[in-house]
């Protein structure tokens, strides 16, 4: 062990050095699980910062048996500080220890039910593991529950901002899309958690997953939300598995859509007392309720594309609500909320539907869309990018030269037939 | 028929309507007092007599019947049954004849109860006349003339025909087109089978066959020509494109006359062609078309009530344009090849007012608007309404001082939404794309890895 102590401190200078530390340290690991009870006080011997690798080893081995509460408060304060002070290309070198490590803090600090101790390490570790801001690891997932459950949601937005486009594993992907639609909803942010669950629910899969079946009632709900609408078939591109299974999978939700469409309020509130406790078994009670009331929203808006004024006992009549004060008390959280532009009489008991006063003419709207060009110009290149890299990828040509029959001749002109590799 | 009652009516919604239009009052109402000729489709009750003698043969009959079933008027119910009974015992048809007689239930009388001797010896004439044409027939078989042949087949559809087995009738005039040889028999046939067609109610062969008959090389004469198009604007009419219908029905010539009574009288085509030009046309093609069509003019003569509608229309006097339709209403749901479309017909035609109306303005007072439509002022917003949610008047309604305000999209405002909606859209679908583009490849290395 000692031996093995030295070697770190020593071989942990230059990068050829810490390969060849690698080496031996995979030869060792075995040797380091048989030992894992008499290794804690090896670890004060390493400096996490200098040596980060050989630590993470010994600290990986540690950790890898069952862990008592006491144990845990204190292995949290050392993998927090590990987490911190590490050296972000060493532990790179081995990212499964790496995940491992934080997979178990995640657990102890479960363990001690208090996951605000956890965020901000984990966010930490995130930042060290990920090659690019593009690039989702396995700890994402693990991050928003943190979040989650310690009900810190403004800091999963920031993670949530950045786009992904690279995934290690797919089961990260869905899980990250979910929990982070779930922050989304938290927060309000309808229109993210949309795009979140939208990409659970159409992401190649080859048979229906459970994430993907919760994903898709929220995103029915959040889809009711937001747009006022539910599209009754998935798009094209999400798998044949979803496309079959999710329906019938979700029965009471799609219901809950197709009563929504109608736009009789009366029917979606019996339909959803009817079915409350499935709604609630599933933890989505809230956001019915929530539905239900979008679409008294729906329903003055409406108004406002027909009337210039509208009397609130008119209102009240025509969105089924049950006295003028009620429809005076939804107009206002509307206008409060910038979903409509009005002014309510109160003398009159009318209300008076204004344009939206957005004339496209200020300078905070020319950037707005220049940086819009901007940003659009970048996906763009990407797209392009990632067109001549794929069809430079062998597996690709080789799969286009077989099916050269299939496809129209002028297609696959330049790839001679049966290519090989 | 007066005409002393239409003018009365015509200057109360002059006044109503509060336009000045001195002129055109008392030259049209000079015009419906002038007028005696036939108004037949007209706001008085049918007179059946009058109505049944424009038309002949089987067609009669049916809109005989159709008249008995759907009146109210025990009278012209029973006037109606005994006309069709009447011209009945001059033809050969037995299975409508019982069809008749039952309808009529002894209340008519002796003389119009079930005459099973007549049926009977029509009904063996019939079956020795059907021996006596198969064999003639079979005789021209064998002699391979084809005239002959044509001829025999002919005879069978018209002997089918008269004895109401419409199918067998069809059959046989279709089986004459391998033996047609020139351009006439040709036109025969399809007029023919046309007209079984009708009676059937089968309208895609109406169309068929009317686009065979007119595909022939050699140019047609006008009225046969006159007749394709009555056929064609029936067939469009009983598919509900009012458009198509009401173009042929106003290319008809006056040459038509009454050589079409086995299917339609001219009073018909004017009423069908303005009932379909005021739903579907806009302003320009209804006055080419209509308005300044010196041929359909002849038409619009006999239904001067109709010529009315359409001119009121036109110069924008609703209240009365409505009340000529309310009034025509009632006889137009005793023919037989509208009454299923009158309703939608009359929507499409309010509608049209209504939009017409707030056309030019840039705000209209609601209340002058609802009496110039003679309704309320509520009932007019909801109409309003529904007109503006589906997107067919641009406008607001101010509900608290009933004003209708004409609103113009900003079209620079709606092309910067557009813009930055689209470059949302965009960026939001590449995204996913690339995202998914990424799963696949994983999912694939996967498995080309595991086969490896």
């Amino acid at each position: 062990m000692e031996g093995l102590v030295t070697q770190i401190q020593g071989l942990s200078g230059t990068a050829s050095d810490v390969l060849s530390l690698q080496n031996l340290l995979k030869q060792a690991d075995d040797s380091l699980h048989a030992e894992s009870t008499r290794l804690p006080p090896f670890l004060d011997q390493l400096d996490p910062s200098k040596h980060s690798l050989g630590y993470l080893y010994f600290l990986e081995a540690c950790t890898a048996g069952p862990v008592t509460q006491e144990q845990a408060s204190s292995f949290v304060l050392t993998i927090a500080r590990f987490i911190s002070s590490c050296v972000a290309e060493q532990i790179r070198l081995a990212p499964d220890k790496f995940i491992s490590v934080c997979k178990r803090f995640k657990d102890q600090v479960l363990l001690l039910e208090e996951p605000l101790r956890g965020v901000a390490p984990m966010l930490t570790a995130i930042r060290k593991l990920q090659l690019s801001s593009e690039h989702l690891t396995a700890l994402h997932p693990e991050f928003l529950l943190l979040c989650l459950l310690s009900k810190c949601y403004k800091t999963a937005l920031s993670i949530l901002d950045e786009d992904i486009f690279e995934v290690d594993q797919p089961r990260d992907l869905f899980l990250y899309c979910y929990y982070g639609g779930m922050i989304s909803i938290g927060q309000k942010q309808f229109r993210k958690a949309l795009e979140l669950l939208h990409n659970v629910v159409t992401a190649p899969m080859s048979t229906v997953n459970a994430i993907a079946v919760e994903a898709f009632k929220k995103y029915i709900l959040v889809s009711l939300i937001h747009h006022g609408q539910f599209p009754t078939n998935l798009p094209k591109y999400a798998s044949s598995g979803a496309q079959r299974n999710l329906k019938t999978l979700c029965q009471p939700y799609v219901e809950l859509a197709s009563s929504y469409s109608n736009g009789k309020i009366a029917d979606l509130e019996t339909y959803v007392e009817a079915n409350k406790d499935k709604f609630e078994s599933d933890n989505n009670l809230g956001l019915v309720k929530q539905a239900v009331s979008s679409m008294y929203k729906r329903n003055i808006q409406r108004l406002t594309q027909t009337y210039l004024t509208l009397s609130l006992q008119d209102i009240a009549n025509r969105v089924q609500l049950n006295s003028p004060k009620e429809a005076e008390m939804h107009v206002l959280q509307m206008i409060k909320d910038g979903e409509i532009y009005a002014t309510i009489n109160q003398k009159d008991g009318m209300v008076r539907f204004l344009e939206d006063p957005e004339q496209y003419k200020t300078c905070e709207m020319i950037e707005r869309i220049g940086s819009s060009i901007q940003r659009l110009m970048t996906v763009s290149k990407k797209l392009n990018v990632m067109d001549e890299l794929m069809s430079c990828d062998p597996l690709y040509l080789a799969k286009a030269g077989r099916e050269r029959q299939r496809f129209d001749f002028d297609d696959f002109d330049n790839v001679p037939p049966r290519y090989n590799i | 028929m007066d005409g002393e009652d239409i003018s009365n009516p015509l200057m109360e919604e002059m006044c109503a309507n509060g336009i000045a239009a001195v002129d055109d009052a008392p030259s049209s109402s000079t015009s419906t007092t002038e007028l005696k000729s036939r108004p037949i489709i007209s706001g008085e009750q049918l007179d059946i007599e009058a109505y049944a003698g424009l038309y002949s043969g089987r067609t009669k009959i049916r809109r005989l019947i159709f008249i008995a079933d759907h009146c109210d008027n025990t009278a012209m119910q029973l006037e109606g049954l005994r006309m069709a009974y009447d011209e009945l015992k001059k033809g050969e048809n037995t299975q409508l004849f019982r069809e008749v007689v039952q309808k009529i239930d002894d209340r008519l009388g002796l003389n119009y109860s079930m005459d099973a001797a007549w049926c009977a010896m029509v009904d063996r004439k019939a079956d020795q006349r059907k021996d006596k044409l198969e064999s003639e027939l079979n005789a021209y078989r064998t002699n391979l003339i084809k005239e002959s042949i044509r001829m025999g087949y002919n005879d069978f559809g018209d002997f089918y025909y008269a004895h109401g087995a419409l199918g067998d009738a069809f059959k046989s005039y279709v089986r004459t087109r391998d033996y047609c040889t020139t351009s006439k028999h040709i036109i025969q046939m399809c007029l023919s089978a046309i007209l079984v067609s009708i009676e059937m109610g089968q309208f895609t062969h109406v169309t068929s066959y009317v686009s065979k008959a007119e595909q022939t090389p050699e140019a047609l004469d006008p009225i046969t020509s006159a007749k394709l198009r009555c056929a064609a604007g029936l067939a469009h009419l009983e598919s509900k494109k009012y458009k198509l219908a009401a173009r042929k029905f106003l290319e008809v010539g006056p040459e038509l006359g009454n050589s079409y009574s086995e299917v339609i009288a001219p009073q018909d085509v004017a009423t069908y062609g303005v009932l379909c030009a005021l739903a579907s046309f806009d302003r320009t093609e209804l006055k080419n078309k209509v308005i300044d069509n010196i041929n359909f003019r002849n038409f619009l003569e006999l239904v001067p009530e109709v010529r009315e509608l359409i001119n009121d229309f036109y110069s924008s006097h609703y209240a009365s344009c409505l009340e000529y339709l309310g009034n025509l209403k009632s006889n137009l749901m005793l023919d037989i090849h509208i009454h299923d479309h009158v309703e939608t017909l009359y929507d499409q035609i309010r509608s049209k007012a209504l939009i017409q109306y707030t056309h030019p303005f840039v705000s209209v007072d609601m209340r002058m608007m609802a009496d110039a439509f003679k309704t309320s002022v509520a009932g007019l917003e909801k109409e309003l309404e529904s007109l503006i949610t589906d997107n067919q008047i641009q406008a607001r309604i101010d509900s608290h001082n009933k004003i209708l305000y004409a609103r113009h999209a900003d079209q620079r405002n709606a092309t910067f939404q557009r813009v930055l909606q689209t470059g949302n859209e965009f960026d939001w679908d590449v995204r996913t794309m690339l995202l998914r583009a990424n799963l696949l490849k994983h999912e694939y290395n996967l498995r080309a890895s595991r086969k490896i």
